[in-house]
């Protein structure tokens, strides 16, 4: 064997390169090569070599804006029209899509009448049992169940302080547009503005009943009512407006698709028959 | 010569391969005509002449998948059916045959003799469903221990947090006043023992069971010896909690000197009952739970979940088929999965091997940088739960950016495409070829893989073998080849296959497929720059109702083949739970020549061999 010994020296060079290649970086960040933002996407990314150790605690990776931790509820911001204002509606969706059925919700009733309506009373989750899926977030449909990003929730205690109600859960709207901008530009670009679902609703409703009122008024408008009224509640959004959502239709629109689907429904049923 | 004129019977496509065992078998096969089956049912008498004929006229040489199936309720007699899927190595579908049994009275032959491949998996259906294998040569629980009360798979039994036949509970909404299961169900009153259960036998420590399955006596004996010296074999417990083990894993062996006689694997200490949680839960449901199978490839245990639905949804009128872009992005993750795999098994294979953490680490740092990816794309590193039916949960990002939310974050800003194309072009290669630099010619790593744990061609397939372990043998069998599926057809890449079968050629062959995986990986990038735009959205039900049938997922998992046998049974509407939802381990299938390949070896050799298998605790247990 003449050359016995000879595949473990290669070996070793790439050891020993992995271990010089440490000391040349930090020899090329003079001694900044740590908590310095400035070099960090570099030391993380792709051309990084040697040891690429994170200084944790002392410096954290960022995640990213998908990253999905237990779940948290919005609510509007201290400088929204209602302060405070719980995004979630109790329609229940999120516990019945949960996989590990985590999430308890008591709807509450109206106190006169005993029916329900749509606000909760009561809205916990066992984060235990999360399994950090993003069900929740994913089948709202108010946006108003998130993925959180903070995953750091060791504790000394996990009977009382692991089952999270609101008074954890909730955080505000503004909070939510921090940790995942993109998202959440794309989700009020969906509903057709910042705030809540219902919320522009009733303010397009509301706008669209008085633009009729005007239009009763002054004479036949040149423009038809519902399409101004859904620029005024665009508009009426706070800053960075994103355009006005593609389902926004006017209400000739909506009829004529709601009597197509119709005759849809009745030949297929003559077909059948 | 053979006869010219006689037709190939191992070259016959499945539907004259059925009529001809129909015309064999009259009396023993019938069709299974329920809407959304397929293949034969044999009468028990007959199965194991039958699966005779399949193995050796037919050449369906390779049963992947043996199961049982509980029918209570659902047709009449309440049977429990065993269905066992068999394939060629030659390529192409499966031949599935099932034989029907009484629960009362559950006895069916066994396969062993003819698929020594059916072993364990008969033992889990015996553990779980409680059917009796005639002529089985270690008939006892795999999963749990022995003392469990019933059979858990049998849809009348109960768990001790019972709380509803299906999710969702009701209790959760619209009155979910929250409650810790652990105060119904408090510790120490949460166990049921059978009622002539001898509760001592819990803290027995000499475990006559597995020793005497082993062919063990417990007193000493003399054994005879070529140099007149008495001597007796030693039992030795490798595991539950040894490094080497990968895990909550136990070895029990026999030594004579160094030397391995007898080995069995004892396992089921992270067992969690996976398939009854999984027909407890909905369809999608399910998605995340099987991110928890083989954990470190969780996309790609995705993808088969998600293939053996779309079967399924496809018997239904609404089925959408996935969009090309869809697919594209699932072989992409598909294969930086297998990638991310293979870094992994390698870097503790060197573990195992005395190579105490530097080459894991070189390879685990590599790993991190596809996780990175993996991170901002599914929002989770190793749980992904990213493939939906007929889509995924959402598009790549434009940009892999993070965002600044805690104290002392760092934050970093890439574009996606940008990133994978050098990803995929320079940083992947550089690091195979490095670690193929560091390890391969290395004498150390040569003189203890090489003609260790051999596995010969005809014991791969005999036994079961999947995936690293099977081609590393000289079995040209790929899943991604030999039963295409998604965009595979058209991209080019090789099967790799390596002949010696031992350790060094299953470590070589991880090598090669991660080089066949960066060659797939070179062509999905032009096809995710031309697809951009496309949706990927899938099925925007949070409860499909999904069409009545059986289907198995298959897929080429980087461990080997995994599978998953659904069944949508009973409401004619279609179901919103599964009703069997089995999944085919490879991690747990694999482990069945471990004592044919350990037997003669030293018990040093052990640790490496178990490495080479590459087991991950989270699917073999279950």
């Amino acid at each position: 064997m003449a050359n016995m010994g000879v595949g473990i020296l290669k070996g070793l060079r790439v050891t020993l390169t992995h271990f010089i290649n440490t000391y040349i970086e930090d020899l090329r960040y003079a001694g900044r090569r740590y908590f310095n933002q400035d070099i960090f996407e570099e030391r993380q990314g792709l051309k990084a070599t040697g040891a690429y150790t994170v200084q944790y605690p002392e410096e954290k990776i960022a995640v990213p804006e998908r990253f999905r931790f237990v779940p948290f509820l919005v609510v509007n911001d201290q400088d929204m029209d209602n302060p405070g204002m719980e995004w979630c509606t109790a329609c229940g969706i999120c516990s019945k899509v949960c996989p590990p059925q985590c999430i308890w919700i008591v709807q509450e009733n109206d106190a006169k009448t005993g029916r329900p309506i749509p606000r909760s009373e009561a809205f916990y989750i066992d984060i235990d049992i999360c399994m950090n899926c993003g069900y929740c977030a994913e089948f709202c449909p108010f946006d108003s169940i998130k993925m959180d990003h903070d995953y750091e929730l060791a504790s000394y205690d996990r009977t009382r302080s692991h089952i999270h109600g609101k008074d954890k859960l909730n955080k505000p709207f503004s909070y939510w547009r921090s940790i995942a901008p993109t998202r959440a530009t794309e989700e009020a670009e969906a509903r057709g503005g910042w705030e809540h679902k219902d919320v522009l609703k009733a303010k397009s409703k509301a706008a669209a009943a008085e633009a009729k009122k005007v239009a009763a008024t002054t004479a036949p408008a040149v423009s038809t009512p519902a399409t101004s009224a859904t620029v005024e509640a665009v508009e009426a959004t706070p800053a960075a407006t994103p355009v006005a959502s593609p389902g926004a239709s006017t209400p000739e629109e909506r009829k004529a698709k709601r009597e197509a689907a119709l005759a849809k429904k009745r030949a297929s049923q003559e077909s059948q028959n | 010569m053979t006869d010219q004129l006689a037709p190939d019977l191992t070259q016959l496509d499945l539907d004259t391969t059925i009529s001809i065992l129909k015309e064999k078998f009259p009396q023993a096969i019938s069709l299974d005509s329920r809407s959304g089956y397929s293949g034969i049912v044999v009468d028990k008498d007959k199965l194991i002449e039958v699966a005779q004929v399949i193995r050796d006229e037919m050449g369906f040489d390779y049963l992947s998948s043996a199961t049982a199936v509980d029918y209570l309720g659902i047709e009449e007699g309440d049977p429990l059916e065993m269905v066992y899927h068999a394939y060629r190595t030659s390529g192409g579908s499966a031949l599935v045959f099932k034989t029907k049994t009484d629960r009362e009275e559950a006895k069916v032959p066994s396969l062993t003799s003819i698929y020594p491949g059916a072993n364990f998996q008969e033992r889990e259906a015996y553990d779980l469903f409680g059917i009796q294998f005639e002529g089985h040569p270690n008939l006892r629980r795999i999963l749990l221990w022995e003392g469990f009360d019933g059979f858990p798979m049998r849809k009348d039994w109960k768990e001790a947090y019972y709380e509803a036949e299906h999710k969702p509970f009701d209790s959760r909404w619209p009155a979910g006043h929250v409650y810790r299961a652990e105060e119904l169900n408090a510790y120490g009153s949460n166990v049921r023992y059978p009622a002539d259960f001898d509760l001592s036998k819990l803290t027995d420590t000499s475990e006559e069971q597995i020793y005497s399955g082993m062919g063990l006596g417990v007193d000493v004996e003399e054994m005879p010896s070529n140099d007149h010296i008495k001597t007796d074999q030693l039992v030795v417990n490798m595991g539950p909690h040894h490094p080497s083990t990968h895990g909550v894993f136990r070895i029990v062996l026999t030594l004579d000197g160094e030397t391995v006689d007898k080995l069995e694997p004892v396992m089921g200490y992270l067992h969690r009952n996976h398939e009854k949680i999984g027909e407890r839960n909905t369809y999608l449901h399910n998605m995340p739970f099987t991110d928890r199978l083989d954990y470190i490839s969780s996309l790609g245990n995705n993808f088969g979940y998600t293939l053996a639905v779309e079967h399924l949804l496809s018997n239904g009128s609404r089925y959408v088929p996935p969009t090309y872009r869809t697919q594209v992005i699932r072989v992409l993750m598909a294969e930086l999965t297998r990638i991310v795999n293979h870094f992994w098994a390698i870097g503790f294979l060197l573990n195992d091997l005395g190579a105490f953490f530097t080459p894991a680490l070189y390879a685990i740092a590599e790993r991190e940088k596809i996780l990175d990816f993996f991170e901002a794309t599914t929002g989770a590193r190793m749980m992904c739960n990213y493939f939906r039916f007929s889509g995924l949960a959402y598009d790549l990002p434009d940009r892999i950016r993070s965002v600044m939310n805690m104290v002392n974050d760092q934050v970093r800003d890439f574009n996606t495409m940008q990133y994978l194309t050098e990803l995929i072009n320079e940083r992947l290669p550089r690091a195979i070829d490095e670690l193929d630099r560091f390890l391969s010619d290395s004498e150390i790593v040569k003189t203890r893989s090489i003609g260790t744990g051999v596995l010969s061609a005809s014991d791969a397939i005999a036994m079961s073998a999947a995936g690293p372990l099977l081609r590393a043998s000289g079995v040209p069998y790929d899943v991604r080849r030999a039963e295409p599926y998604s965009i595979y057809p058209e991209l080019d890449f090789d099967v790799c296959v390596r002949q010696n079968g031992d350790v060094y050629d299953r470590y070589m062959i991880r090598l090669d497929e991660m080089r066949e995986s960066i060659r797939i990986l070179k062509q999905i990038l032009p096809r995710l720059e031309k697809t951009k735009g496309q949706s990927v959205a899938g099925n925007s039900q949070h409860t499909p109702r999904i069409p009545l049938g059986e289907s198995y997922g298959r897929v080429e998992n980087p461990k080997g083949e995994l599978g998953f046998y659904v069944v949508s049974a009973g409401d004619d509407k279609g179901t919103k739970n599964p009703w069997r939802y089995h999944v085919r381990a490879p991690s747990f299938i694999n482990l069945t020549p471990f004592s044919t390949m350990s037997h003669g070896q030293k018990v040093a050799d052990i640790v490496v061999i178990l490495g080479s298998i590459d087991i991950v605790l989270g699917e073999t247990d279950r």
